[in-house]
Order: C-alpha cells, then structure tokens, then sequence
C-alpha cells in the first residue's frame, strides 16, 4: 500500500508534532464526524507492480487485437503505422509529466511543439490559424457549432447525414443544452442532398463523408452562402494529402479526427480533435491558442495567447469550457507529420487509396456484395450485403479480420470498409477469399 | 527537518540560452524520414485514383527534414520544458504527483492498445471488464451508484453532469434556469453552465473561506437546478456546513454537483456521495496519476446518484447475467458525450494506479497529501501572508500582500524567482478571491526533505526581494512579452512578419 508515498513512519510523526497533533486522523477534524468513513474504502488491498501487470496483461490477453485480428474497420478511427520515432518521443517524459504551460519560461518545449503543430493543421486544412486541440473528432464538430453559431446568430445548424452518426450523437447531446436546432440533410447517391432554401448558422459537411464518398464542397459552399451559415467541414487529414484542402473551397472552420497521425487505435481514445478557422473567427476560438513573441531580452519565446477568450478569466461568457486538452496527443500528431513530411503524407494517402480501391473492387465481384452507392471513394468504402453486416463481423472474427463497421438503419445497413497502407495484398486477397465464405 | 534535492531540479543541465529553430526552419527539400511496409499492391497513379475535380496537384507543405534532424528537434525541446518527472511542480488545485511508471507500461499493452474501438463487446471483453471494474472503483471511492467513463476531461464531465442535471429536472416536469456557483469556484464551472443552458448565480465566500449558508439560502428558489461545489474549495478548506447546504439546495428541488478537483485530499476519508452529492466529476488526470501530458490527455468521469443513473450516457459497459460483459445503453440516456468510449488509456492508467495502491493505500494517498500541505504552511507562516489560517487540506493559499507593500514583490514576482531556484511556481492569482494568491498544493509524493527545500526557496526569495522583477534568468527564456503576443498575433509559423 501506498506505494508512492515516500514518508517514512518517523517523518510522518515529526511532521504531525510539528503541527501539534497526535495521528494522522487529526488531520481531517474539519470533516464532520459523521461523514467520515468508518470502514475505508471498499476497494481490494493494493498490489506489487508485478501483480498489476500480471493483471493488466490478464485483461489485455481478454481482447482479440491486431496481432490476431487483421484490422479493415475504419469509421473515424484507423490501423496506421506508428513509427518508433513517433513513439519514442512522444512518450518523453517531459512531454508525458508537464502541466499546461501557465510558466511559460518552463515550458518552451510543449509550447513550441503546439506552435508547430498548428501551423501544420493550417497547412493542411488551408485556413489560417488553428487551436492546440481539441478532445476528439465529436468535441471538435461541437465546437465548431457553438462558434458558427455565435458568429452568426443564427441556432439552426443544418447538419449532413455524410457526417459520422456518432458524432452527430455528440452534437445532438449537446445541443439540449445550447438550444441549437439540429436539422439533418439526407445523402442521395451517397452524397449529401442540400436544400435550396432556408436560413442557418452552421453548414455541416464531413469530406471524404462517413460512407467514404468524396462530397462536392463547392456544393456545400453554395448551401452555406445561401442559408447565411458559416461553412463547417469535417475532414480527413489523411485524405489531404491528395485532395483539395477544405479552405480552398472557402471553409470557415475546419474540424476532424487527428488519430490517424502516430496514435494508436486503444479503444477509441485519447484521440486529437483537430480544429482550425479563417483569422476572423479567432477571437471566439475554442480552447488554447499558442502565439510568437519575445522575451525580456528580445530572444523568440511562445506563450498561449488571446487568454480572455477563456473560461479560467471569461468565466460564464468565455468562447467554450475546455481547460484540459489533448497536448500530448498534439505534440505526437506534430511529431509524425514531420516524419511523414509533404511526400509522405501523400504517400501516404496513395497507400490507402490504393488499397482501398483493390479491395472494392474485389469485393464487389463476390456474389451478395454490392455498391452502397456510385459515389467516387477514396480511403473507405461501403457495400450492401444480404448477410446482415453484424453477422459477417462476428464470423469473420473467426476468420481473423475485423470485417468492417456495421452501418445503421438511416443508411439501409451494409457495411464500412477501410483499408491502411498497413495491409498488403496477399492480406487483402485473404480477406476477401474469407468474406466470399461468409457473404454466401 | 533537512532539505535535500531529491524535487529540486536546479542541476538539470542546460548548453545554452539560443533559441531552438522550428521544425519548419529545419526543412531542407527532397528531405525525408517516412518509410512504408512493402505491401505489393496495384500501384496506380493519384490520377488513377482520385476524379480531376478533387485531385490536388502537391500535397500541402508540411516540413522536409531527416528522422536524425526529427528526433534531436523534439529531444531540445524536450530539455526546455519543466516536468513533474524533473521536480516538485506544487501547482494548486492542479494536483501534479509523481505518474507511476508501471501505469506507462500497463497502458502501452498490445492488447490494449491494438483494439478498434468499433470492435463488437464479443471481441472485446478485457476492456470491458477493465472499464465495468474501474467504473465500479469510481462508484465505490465517491459513494455513488453508476458512472460514465466518457467525458475526457474535467470540464467535459461538468458539462455532462449539467446534461444530466437539465434531464432530471425536465423528467420532473420542472423547468429550472439558474445553478448556483461560489465565488472561489474554478472558472470552468460557470462556462459550463452557460452551455448546459443556464444561467450562473455566485454566491460569496463568507469571512472562513467557505460557502456563506445564509446567502446560499436568500439565492435559493424554485428556479434553481442545483449548485457545483469543489470540497474541499478552492482554498483548500473543507465546506463544514455541506451536510447543511445539501439538505437546503434539495428542499427547493435543486441537485448538488461535486466538482472533483480536490478529490485527492479525501480519498477513503469521506466521500461525497454520504456528503449528499448527486453528481460527480472526478479528474483521473490529478487523483488517479494520470500524466497531464503538457495540458491534456485527462479524464472526467461522472459518477451519479441512482435517481440520476437511467440518464447517463450510453454506451456503458456491464457484466450480464451469461457471465459476459456487454454495452448497454440506460433508457432515459441524454446520449453520447464521446466520439467513443472516453480516453480509454487514460482510464487504463488510473485502474492500474488503483490497483496498485488499493483501498488502503488510496486512504494513504489522502493522509500525506494533507500532512504536506498542513505542514508547509506552518512552515511559511510568519513569512507569506496566510489569509486563512487554519487546518486545511491537500493545499492553502499564501499571499504576498505584505511583501507587495513593503517591497513590491507581487505573487508573479515570486513564482518567476521560484523558477531559478528549481521548482515549478504554484498556481497564482487564483482563487479570485485573494490578492496576490499563492495556491500552494505539494501532493503526497514529495518528501519532507523536498518540503524543506522549497520552503528554504520561498523563505530565501522573501527575504531576498531585490532582482526578482528580473527573474527568471536561468531558464531557456526569460520573462515573456505576453501583451505582444496578444497585440501582434502570430499564431503559426506562416504568420510571422517578413524579415
């Protein structure tokens, strides 16, 4: 027990007559009698460090990973390579054990690191200034919201279907307590369908969307500029190293899921959720912010900065809640698309790409497999089976894959497919063979 | 007692003062570090691939450098940034204790790490039955029914348990518009509010530090949801009178949010669930050794009464009757909060340092958390101002008020000086409630020995004034020009005037 704590049983009593008390339980005088537990806790007697990995590893034995599992399910989060290089620095001490850089002649390292993260995020969203993260992908498309709609007074948010339907939970969720009219815009053909008329504060648009398909933003730009809305694009960091960045087609904020850069699958988090919007906005960005200045004797230093947007000075009426972020995560993400570089990220995303397209096209030639739509598809795809998709995951577990994401009944069923530049093609032709058994 | 450096980080080697060039002045073209597996798939080309409407023609411009060039930038960096592996970082109400290694290594398991969170429960049982336990844990230390794991991070579970709070009352058929905030409250408190959609009423500390019952009573009405408190507050003093305050707040029909900041100082002395809470954040990232990772990754569960349990967040993971563990989601669910399952590693992290220090241990935990605190300020006493002297908690708040006026040496002063002698500064300015506040918060895992030496640091700097507007002057970069950073905003590299 206690493992941590360094007294030893002669300091504890030193340091109790210096204050004048005679135990420990004087301590907690202040803490009515009553309330003080007689028992302790009802929690089991602590472990050596060997017993806990002995139970950890217990626990972790319990799942079936990607050791034995070949991974082709997608949906928000993706098998990507983590370098030793990524991890390796990630996991540095300094960075893992740092508070928020509130002393930030201490912390030049996390701050620096967070200043070149986001100039990559603008970079590669192609809009001009980014956050120092967010929690997640849903978090950040929260976030996104609550700005559009402050900017422009508007609570309607028309939100596509194309975008991940757990995520539009998470919105949906939040929205009880904003009071944000949420109108979903249904897909047709795999894309999303936006209406001609009617006003809004926010256009929401998920790019390539959640079925994979590559949406036309200048079609979403349209609907924002005609509904008064500002332009929401959820996008795919991996699929920017081959298609146009989101502010290219004029997106006011862009917002997304940053796992894919050096962070590991674990079970959905901690994730990175990206954020990023035009210079104009940035006086109601959510979260950190880190800036360039100097110090005393003119050298380069970094601070966070444009501070009385936020909650701990702001109080009731700062930009948003957040005060832990996702710096770590952050940091790694910075890490790994330095190690990527321009070349590798489109590497990269032509890895992914074509993968994905030798397994579409080899599962849609097995009989029971078909087209969720005729939409252009770039690192994720979705097929109709007339084998409910619950049960081709659970017998292709069997088989040693995790076959793909179930989609749910606002899309028909089927299943979500995606392919990493992790899997080769004699895995993806065994893939397939087993889907060919399974789809019968 | 004798002071030693076993938290003082004054000998960590530093080569120079030259600043360290970004990532994106290390560039050189045609440079790289990426290698990729050989998978012998179809090499088509982007044109192949991608339709012409959407095809870019370069990827966007990130940085060219060599895995070497990589890893030395992020290695200097990592040796101008202060850690708690590095020295005590005493930063109140941020509870920075030492991070267990065993907890790193149990989080980075394959079989942890390698599972898609998609994965059906079937496949997935290790986690599950690690999340039900750890939830179970949770339930067990606060007093309290179910948990969500979901929330990932503090302020996330405030706004959760607000969430909770809004559909409780909406099922009640109440409309209520107002929760009610002390004045020493973390700012997170009142931004939550305003998002779960209600209005923030503050009520005054009374001249004790604590809750002032009476206007507690004159702001409560039929309009209000309910009240967040942090016990101990802010100042690190137990709120005496909550079993008072808990009886008045549900007379109206009003709920008690427990703010678990401080949840450290009670663990397995007393718990807010018998206190009469009804909501609960805990931050596994102060009370659980979660690593705070430079601002973040953390986790905020939110634990409820079982009146409130049908509302929480789905999916949960629970044991059912066949002996498997499985998601459910409770019928009255005010929905997702997280893209997935929370920050499950994170989570992974506080169920080993709970393991590892079990019940008794956890008790432990609180037992030197307290005697630190208790014990530093007796020992400043007489040479900071302790604007509430009396027995506290895990931390107290000093003030430099008397040193302002005798020697103009303010609470920012003080915590540039503690810099150079080889420890984090405290938290200062806050609470809002005290000029020039030191928030003072040692946790249980620095020695006496440690204690002596930044009381030997604060002592030295109190009765050494003169230069500490100059201070720091031993660290990567001295003070910074925090209005010009405002003023001249340059919020990435790209951003920088042309020289």
């Amino acid at each position: 027990m206690g493992h941590f704590v360094p007294h030893t049983d002669a300091e504890i009593e030193a340091m109790l007559a210096f204050l004048g008390l005679s135990s420990l339980d004087e301590l907690f005088d202040s803490i009515p009698a009553a309330l003080r537990l007689a028992e302790g806790l009802a929690v089991a007697p602590g472990l050596s460090e060997p017993d806990v990995m002995a139970e950890m590893t217990r626990l972790a034995d319990a799942n079936r990973s990607g050791r034995d599992l070949l991974c082709f399910a997608g949906g928000g989060a993706y098998d990507h390579e983590v370098p030793a290089a990524t991890r390796r620095l990630t996991f540095r001490s300094e960075f893992v054990t740092a508070y928020t850089p509130y002393q930030p002649e201490v912390a030049q390292g996390v701050l620096q690191a967070l200043f070149e993260y986001q100039t990559l995020l603008a970079r590669l969203t192609g809009v001009d200034v980014a956050n120092a993260s967010l929690y997640d992908g849903a978090s950040a498309t929260v976030e996104a919201i609550n700005l559009a709609v402050a900017a422009t007074g508007r609570q309607r948010v028309w939100l596509s279907q194309g975008v991940n339907p757990t995520w539009r939970e998470v919105v949906r969720t939040f929205a009880a307590g904003t009071g944000h009219e949420i109108t979903e815009v249904r897909l047709e053909e795999g894309l999303t369908a936006w209406p001609d008329e009617g006003e809004a504060g926010a256009v929401v648009v998920q790019y390539p969307n959640y079925l994979g398909g590559i949406e036309y933003l200048t079609a979403a730009r349209g609907a924002a500029e005609r509904a008064g809305a500002l332009l929401v694009v959820v996008f795919d960091p991996v699929a920017a190293g081959l298609i146009h960045s989101p502010g290219a087609y004029g997106a006011d904020v862009v917002v997304g899921e940053g796992q894919p850069f050096g962070t590991p699958l674990s079970l959905g988090g901690p994730y990175l959720g990206l954020f990023a919007c035009k210079l104009e906005h940035v006086r109601r960005l959510p979260g950190r912010l880190v800036g360039e200045t100097v110090d005393v004797d003119g050298r380069r230093a970094y601070v966070t900065t444009l501070r009385t947007r936020e909650q701990d000075i702001r109080r009731e009426k700062a930009s948003s809640n957040v005060c832990t972020n996702q710096t770590l995560i952050a940091v790694c993400c910075a890490i790994q698309l330095s190690w990527l570089g321009s070349a590798g990220l489109r590497e990269l995303a032509l890895r992914c790409a074509r993968g994905t397209r030798y397994a579409r096209e080899a599962l849609l030639a097995l009989p029971g497999v078909e087209a969720h739509s005729a939409a252009p598809t770039l690192r994720e795809f979705a097929v109709r089976t007339t084998v409910p998709a619950e049960t081709i995951v659970e017998r292709m577990a069997d088989e040693g894959f995790l076959a793909g994401v179930p989609l749910g009944d606002e899309y028909g069923g089927g299943l979500l497919v995606a392919v990493t530049e992790r899997r080769t093609r004699a895995e993806i032709d065994a893939y397939v063979a087993a889907m060919g058994k399974v789809v019968k | 007692m004798t002071a030693a450096s076993g938290g003082r980080a004054t000998s960590a080697p530093i080569m120079g003062h030259d600043e360290e060039p970004t990532i994106f002045e290390l560039s050189s073209p045609g440079r790289s570090a990426h290698s990729f597996r050989t998978t012998n798939v179809p090499e088509w080309s982007a044109e192949e691939l991608v339709p012409t409407a959407h095809l870019r023609e370069e990827p966007p411009p990130l940085t060219e450098v060599s895995e070497r060039d990589l890893v030395a930038h992020f290695t200097r960096l990592t040796h101008r940034q202060y850690s708690v592996d590095l020295g005590a970082y005493p930063l109140g109400s941020c509870t920075m204790k030492y991070n267990p290694k065993l907890c790193d290594d149990a989080a980075s398991l394959p079989g942890l790490t390698d599972v898609h969170p998609a994965a059906p429960a079937s496949l997935t049982q290790g986690w599950l039955e690690l999340l039900a336990s750890l939830a179970d844990t949770l339930c067990a230390v606060t007093g309290m029914h179910s948990c969500t794991l979901q929330p990932p991070a503090g302020a996330a579970g405030e706004l959760t348990g607000l969430l909770l709070m809004r559909a409780w009352h909406q099922a009640q058929g109440r409309q209520r518009t107002k929760v009610i905030i002390p004045d020493s409250a973390h700012g997170t408190n009142p931004a939550s509010v305003t998002l779960g959609g209600y209005e923030t009423v503050t009520v005054p500390s009374d001249d004790r530090g604590c809750v002032d019952v009476a206007a507690l009573r004159e702001r409560l009405d039929a309009d209000v949801a309910g009240i967040m408190l942090t016990n101990p507050n802010t100042l690190g003093l137990f709120e005496e009178d909550i079993v008072e305050i808990a009886r008045a707040v549900h007379e109206v029909g009003g709920l008690l949010y427990y703010d678990g900041a401080n949840l450290n100082a009670i663990l397995g002395v007393t718990r807010p669930g018998d206190m009469g809470f009804d909501i609960v954040h805990m931050n596994l990232h102060k009370t659980f050794a979660v690593p705070h990772g430079g601002g973040g990754p953390g986790a905020g569960p939110v634990a409820v009464s079982e009146r409130l349990a049908p509302y929480l967040p789905g999916p949960l993971p629970v044991l059912g009757d066949d002996g498997a563990y499985r998601w459910h989601t409770p019928p009255q669910s005010i929905g997702r909060v997280h893209s997935w399952h929370g920050n499950a590693l994170a989570l992974a992290r506080a169920y080993s340092y709970i393991l590892a220090n079990g019940g008794d241990g956890l008790r432990r935990v609180a037992e030197a958390a307290v005697l630190n605190a208790n014990w530093l300020r007796h020992r400043l006493r007489g040479i900071y101002d302790i604007p509430y002297d009396r027995p506290n908690m895990h931390e107290f708040v000093a003030s430099t008020v008397s040193l302002k006026k005798a020697h103009n040496l303010k609470a920012i002063d003080v915590a540039k000086r503690l810099l150079e002698e080889g420890f984090h500064s405290p938290t200062t300015y806050f609470p809002l409630i005290v000029d020039e506040a030191l928030m003072i918060e040692p946790t249980e895992t620095e020695s006496p020995q440690t204690l002596e030496a930044l009381a030997q640091a604060l002592e030295h700097i109190a009765a050494n004034p003169d230069g500490a507007k100059d201070a720091p002057r031993t660290t990567p970069v001295r003070r910074v020009d925090e209005a010009r950073a405002a003023r001249q905003l340059i919020p990435t590299f790209d951003a920088r005037p042309a020289t």
